[in-house]
């Protein structure tokens, strides 16, 4: 069954709605009592998305992932925040669509939001760049990062990309440089921040906001180093072969929870977030007050210890002895530094 | 991409012209041009006619750039897991492994530069494209540390496609871990100098690599966030000339010098200088004077006998 494609399987799922749908209107319409037929339909229904969901391979999840009714950032902010307000621009060129930021708040306290925007119509998806952020975009990001830093709020951020954009005047205006600065910085950047991957966490484009302490994804998103089709057509040359490439990257939820690299999978509802958005918001903002709340009562010195231990943990690798001409002495084993669990008084917040 | 996977040495032109030694001329991997063997070794692999500067590997690179005999590698045991057990993963690591001579594709280690102590870092183009995993991040972050430790300036040649797609995010999160270990290079005052070279694309360049507090490139290099494949889709503005090339990032501001490959040694002993290094023949007393930011002295004292060295 789960050789079917999402979206194959979506019709088929709408087609035994309608087909519901038809018979209690005939059986309406003649007065007829079908419920018990009509209960059968729909237990099929429920079995066969049972079924479905299941057996996802990776490359269903891809497909859900980049589903082009699935909730975008702008759609959950309402769901999760009060007062959002949103505030463009980096200072530097320019707007970038694809990626929104703002002040808001979570549970009545001031959090700073940033996240990937993709679009619905053609006009929209033209204005946010098909969801591929630009250097303006990270800018921007870090700009308000910054902001959130100074004052003392923490940062929440959504990924929903298919990559940085890579186009000529994003190369020109240092789409790579833009996307390092923010690697380093939110490194380093001294409030808590949480990252949310809700659809497409598309490589380094998806990185360039997603450094923090905890990194939440939804149960259907993807996380991956190079798009599907990308590493397929590197490696084979043949993009058609997405689906192997997304299984041998290992580019679900439950992989990168596996290997560490997210902290908590959020459920979402049976056939996708979009056929429950508040559902899935409210899901996402259960895991958001409890990840908040915890690395909320850290120091600043244990968090930024924490989030850069995280990271530097992330690597799986063999030591082997050294080919006898490249002997070297080993370099003074660094003893593990300590931390003192509360702030010392006199720590402020610096201008970053 | 992919061209760049294919080892562009010159080939020896010995098959027809039966008179002349095998290896004593090569081929201009660019323009064709035949050069003396010896001519090009002394030109440190850079074409006489046009002066397109062939891709080294990290020997190489560490016999161009280095003073003699003061370089000790550091970690080379760390070697290629496959944590994914990804598809031809383990054979092409071992093809790498034969190719270069390496266990990855980051070599790391101290060494001397004009006489300048440094913690030095080469990336190897030979091994997997130079690609990022698991290893390089971590030989990376050792190197940064010991960088830090010691109070030595760190100094990083780049070649590189990116993140290693056979290690998933794996690879991608060596760009985090790579860029946090800058940070803390950072918060310690300690230099950080990179040198992009033939070519520095996608990850490596959206991370570590853009980050050096001076970033020098060599002339004509591949230097990109999208490696060619990726720059040739669905372009919707036509490239400017020499678009992705080190000249190119040098005119957008993103690199701080176009060096040719035969100053580089000096242009790097003079910024080891600049950057409050003192040269002399025992590292351990030498490095005493990197990292002390309210020691300006170190400065004045380095610039009256560094260079000479060079």
């Amino acid at each position: 069954m789960a050789s079917m494609t999402v979206l194959e399987f979506e019709r088929q799922i709408a087609e035994l709605e309608s087909n519901i749908a038809k018979i209690r209107e005939i059986a309406n319409r003649e007065n007829r009592d079908v419920e018990h037929e009509i209960a059968d339909l729909e237990q099929n229904r429920d079995a066969l998305l049972h079924d479905f969901f299941q057996a996802l391979t990776a490359w269903d999840n891809v497909q859900l992932a980049r589903h082009a009714d699935r909730p975008y950032t702008l759609d959950y902010l309402p769901l999760l925040f009060d007062d959002f307000l949103e505030l463009h621009g980096d200072r530097v060129f320019g707007d970038d669509g694809a990626m929104v930021g703002g002040l808001a708040l979570f549970d009545g306290k001031p959090v700073v939001v940033v996240g990937q925007q993709k679009g619905r119509d053609l006009k929209e998806r033209q204005k946010r760049n098909f969801g591929y952020s630009r250097p303006e975009g990270y800018r921007k990001a870090l700009r308000l990062m910054h902001l959130a830093a100074r004052f003392g709020h923490p940062v929440v951020t959504f990924v929903d990309t298919p990559g940085a954009d890579a186009n000529v005047p994003s190369e020109e205006r240092g789409i790579s440089e833009a996307i390092a600065r923010n690697l380093r910085e939110m490194s380093v950047l001294r409030t808590p921040i949480v990252s949310v991957i809700i659809g497409e966490g598309g490589s380094g484009g998806a990185l360039g906001i997603a450094v923090a302490d905890r990194v939440l994804m939804l149960e259907h998103a993807i996380y991956s180093v190079i798009a599907p089709e990308g590493c397929a057509s590197i490696l084979w040359r043949d993009p058609a072969r997405g689906p192997d490439a997304a299984r041998a990257m290992r580019v679900t939820a439950r992989d990168a929870r596996e290997f560490g690299f997210v902290d908590e999978v959020i459920p979402e509802p049976l056939g996708g977030a979009h056929k429950g958005p508040d559902a899935t918001a409210a899901a996402i903002k259960d895991a958001l007050a409890r990840h908040l709340r915890e690395i909320g009562r850290l120091s600043k010195t244990r968090l930024l210890a924490g989030r850069y231990e995280k990271f530097r943990a992330m690597g799986r690798f063999l030591d082997v002895a050294a080919p006898a001409r490249l002997d070297a002495p080993p370099p003074a084993p660094v003893p593990a530094p300590t931390y003192p669990e509360t702030e010392p008084a006199a720590d402020v917040q610096h201008n970053p | 991409m992919p061209d760049w996977f294919r080892r562009r040495t010159p080939q020896p032109m010995n098959e027809r012209s039966p008179d002349v030694p095998a290896g004593a001329f090569t081929k201009c991997a660019k323009c064709g041009h035949i050069l003396y063997a010896k001519d090009f070794e002394r030109d440190l692999k850079v074409c006489l006619r046009c002066g397109h500067h062939h891709r080294l590997t990290a020997d190489e690179r560490i016999e161009y750039t280095v003073d003699p005999d003061s370089f000790r590698e550091t970690n080379a045991g760390l070697a290629t897991a496959d944590p994914l057990r990804f598809p031809d993963y383990a054979a092409k690591a071992e093809r790498g492994r034969e190719a270069a001579g390496r266990n990855d594709a980051l070599v790391t280690g101290t060494a001397r530069i004009g006489g300048y102590p440094c913690v030095f870092a080469v990336a190897d183009f030979t091994f997997m494209g130079g690609s990022m995993g698991s290893v390089f991040g971590e030989k990376f972050v050792r190197a940064a540390d010991q960088a830090i430790e010691s109070k030595l300036p760190f100094v990083l040649f780049c070649a590189s496609g990116g993140a290693r797609m056979q290690e998933g995010l794996f690879g991608l999160m060596q760009m985090a871990k790579t860029s946090a270990a800058v940070a803390q290079l950072g918060e310690a005052a300690v230099p950080y100098l990179v040198v992009l070279t033939d070519p520095t694309t996608g990850g490596a360049f959206a991370s570590f690599a853009s980050l050096g507090d001076v970033i020098l490139a060599e002339p004509g290099a591949y230097v990109a966030f999208a490696g060619t494949r990726v720059a040739q889709q669905a372009q919707t503005h036509k490239p400017p000339p020499g678009y992705q090339t080190s000249e190119f990032q040098q005119e957008r501001g993103m690199v701080d010098r176009v060096t040719p490959r035969k100053e580089l040694k000096d242009t790097l002993a003079r910024l080891l200088s600049f950057f409050g290094g003192q040269s002399g023949s025992n590292g351990e007393e030498a490095a005493a004077g990197y990292g002390d930011t309210k020691n300006p002295a170190g400065i004045a004292s380095a610039s009256r006998n560094g260079r000479g060295q060079a």
